[in-house]
């Protein structure tokens, strides 16, 4: 009977009291002061010393790069690209649907988790859309230089001409034309109007000058009152509403580039998920390669939490682990096919000169984040960072592994050749990647980096009706004394609610 | 001696929460009060129906932009491909059985001029951008957008009066209860 009642006492010992309060996105009970100084404070202070110390190469490598580069081609001819014959055309075509698709985890971020209420995206949101810009910004830069003749790039816009020529709809590049401007703009517009409220922040923070005249002509003469909010959340609704269906267009038609060919390899109906699922996985690896930096440098730790980066990880997981199957697809289609060509094609990249780009794609892509299968993982922030930049590079070989080792083998033996890109491409790329992180460390200088409003609102006493909440006996510590009230008037209820079964031994004794 | 005309725009009063302003809001609106608005750094939810706003009409000018731009696509499309430039590419003929090539500019264009809508509809609601407003007088008003939370009743509506409306955003919590002057002239 003793050793029954200790029995008892130790269940009512381990029954635990269940999780009562989500966890908390803004850590150590910040005000709403806090934030705002806290955010603004990164603009409006002098900028760290490594700051400078990223900035200065990546500008210059973006002059020499892109400025130098594009100059470079345009006064001598696109033929320093390499664009010679077919495969060699791979290089402008790789970097542009690298860069397109690092945009679309800022769109998913901003659009798709507002719409599923994933309140964690707020403190992150606004370095993804910035990300998004500055990643579709490099990305147009390729295929507006590689038409030939760059001047005539307004070709592409179905705007009459002396030639009474007219673009071909049917096409996947005019197709490529209208969803990748699409995207910009309304990306654009996303990104700007959710800044507006923040614009104005800086703006009341300013001593009057030129800045703030500045911030006051960007923050629109915003008042925050409810009839604007009213309106404005709206009008954010439906922006989240619309870039969804646009963020899961924008690659599917840019994988239709591909798919719509008569080429092994590329025609399969499988592309455009596979190239979504690609996109997200790869921008998330980018927002995290910015981010993990941004917030040490800025001390953002309170806002953009381990959780935060925890959940990236998680997607990170998850799209990588449907690229993996999607390859997989692939070369289970390609030999269940049994169309000779489409086995030659997959043999080619995995077996061929190329295989090391395919192992490379395989184990950077598929194999590399399967380690963010353990918690522990996720909470370092070496291994993350490790694995992002893993993700980055698996994911631009996955474009040079879909484009050039497909063009190097098409159907006329005459147009095989090995790949190998010119100097003045790797210039070029380069720049590109120094124009993207020069262009992000203005962001951070000059533009709010996290969106103050919306993580003001994500904070407890935000909720119109929290001091009603606070008075309620349901509510917090009060909650907690019922539970325990609960626990020794009735252990087996309790055990159930949480969870945890109790013996029956024990049950019966009491 | 110069005389300045000064305008009485209306009376500001701070509160000290969310909540606070939420009641204050179910006040106010009681008291049939048509020209004000409550005043915060981040949009608070329920505050709509607090002060007896409607939904924001901005969805039907975004659908009609949507089927503008709709309707753009598929005059773009058949007068260029099927009107004046016509040609047999890809196995696909020029005319109505194209429709399905046409699909992804249909999509792109409705969604570009839903966002254009979106945004121009949005500026056109709140009246924004303007140089100036009155309320930007206030000193205490420039922590509207760091951590303050205001209601500004304005004197040109029906019910204002010098006194009594002091008397009610006192009545309702209000601090700091300021005249606030037009002193853009």
């Amino acid at each position: 009977m003793s050793e029954a009642t200790t029995q008892s006492e130790t269940n009512m010992n381990t029954v635990k009291i269940p999780v009562l309060e989500r966890e908390q996105l803004i850590l150590n009970k910040r005000s709403y002061h806090w934030i705002t100084e806290r955010i603004c404070g990164v603009v409006e202070g002098r900028q760290p010393f490594l700051w400078w110390i990223l900035f200065i190469p990546s500008a210059l490598v973006a002059l020499v790069g892109v400025v130098g580069g594009l100059t470079y081609l345009v006064s001598t001819g696109v033929g320093v690209w390499g664009n010679t014959n077919r495969v060699m055309w791979g290089w402008p075509i790789v970097n542009f649907v690298f860069w397109i698709g690092i945009g679309h985890a800022g769109t998913l971020i901003s659009a798709i988790l507002f719409l599923t209420r994933q309140n964690w995206r707020t403190s992150i949101n606004r370095a993804a859309e910035a990300m998004t810009i500055f990643a579709v910004m490099c990305a147009g830069i390729f295929p507006a230089f590689h038409v030939g003749r760059v001047w005539m790039a307004w070709f592409l816009a179905p705007i009459p001409n002396s030639n009474a020529v007219w673009q071909n709809f049917k096409s996947p590049l005019l197709w490529d034309v209208f969803a990748v401007s699409t995207y910009f703009t309304v990306s654009l517009i996303f990104w700007f109007l959710g800044m507006v409220p923040d614009l104005a922040t800086i703006r009341d923070r300013c001593k009057p000058g030129i800045r703030k005249f500045l911030y006051g002509i960007f923050s629109l003469g915003w008042r925050g009152g409810n009839r604007q909010w009213s309106h404005y959340e709206m009008a954010y609704l439906l922006l989240a509403a619309l870039s969804t269906p646009l963020v899961l267009s924008v690659h599917s038609v840019v994988s239709f580039d591909f798919a719509t060919s008569v080429v092994p390899g590329w025609h399969t109906t499988i592309f455009p998920p596979y190239f979504v699922a690609g996109a997200i996985f790869g921008g998330f690896a980018m927002v995290l390669t910015i981010m993990i930096p941004a917030r040490a440098l800025y001390g953002l730790h309170d806002m953009i939490t381990m959780k935060h980066i925890d959940n990236m990880a998680k997607i990170i997981l998850l799209t990588g682990t449907i690229v993996g199957y999607a390859y997989l697809m692939e070369l289970f289609i390609a030999f269940y096919s049994g169309a000779k060509y489409e086995i030659a094609a997959f043999t080619f990249r995995g077996m061929g000169p190329y295989g090391w780009a395919y192992t490379a794609m395989m184990s950077c892509n598929v194999l590399s984040p399967q380690i963010f299968w353990f918690k522990r993982m996720r909470e370092n922030l070496w291994v993350v960072m490790a694995v992002a930049m893993c993700v980055n590079i698996g994911m631009w070989f996955e474009r040079f592994v879909i484009i050039v080792t497909t063009l190097a083998r098409m159907w006329l033996p005459g147009d095989w050749k090995t790949y190998s890109p010119s100097s003045v491409d790797i210039l070029t790329f380069v720049g590109t990647i120094g124009m993207f992180l020069a262009l992000f460390l203005l962001f951070l200088r000059f533009l709010p980096c996290i969106n103050i409003a919306e993580v003001k609102w994500t904070l407890k006493e935000s909720d119109a009706h929290d001091e009603d909440k606070k008075a309620h006996p349901d509510d917090g510590v009060e909650l907690i004394a019922a539970y325990q009230y609960e626990l020794h008037e009735n252990p087996e209820g309790a055990a159930r609610e949480a969870g945890t079964e109790m013996k029956p031994s024990a049950a019966v004794t009491k | 001696m110069s005389t300045k005309v000064r305008r009485v725009y209306g009376y500001l009063a701070e509160f000290e929460n969310a909540s606070q302003l939420y009641k204050a809001a179910e006040k106010v609106r009681d008291a049939g009060f048509k020209k004000w608005d409550c005043y915060s750094p981040y949009p608070i939810h329920g505050l709509d129906d607090a002060m007896g706003l409607k939904r924001s009409i901005l969805p039907y000018f975004v659908f009609v932009g949507g089927v503008v731009g709709f309707l753009t696509a598929i005059a773009l499309a058949y007068t260029t491909q099927v009107g004046l430039y016509p040609t047999v590419v890809q196995g696909k003929p020029a005319n109505i059985f194209t429709t399905a090539a046409f699909f992804p500019v249909m999509f792109e264009l409705t969604i570009l001029f839903s966002g254009f809508t979106v945004f121009f509809g949005l500026l056109g609601l709140i009246g924004l951008p303007r140089w100036n407003h009155p309320i930007f007088a206030s000193k205490q008003f420039l922590r509207v957008t760091d951590d303050k939370f205001f209601i500004a009743i304005e004197a040109r509506d029906a019910k204002f009066s010098a006194e009594s409306t002091k008397t009610l955003l006192d009545d309702i919590g209000g601090d700091n209860i300021e005249l606030v002057e037009d002193d853009s002239e």
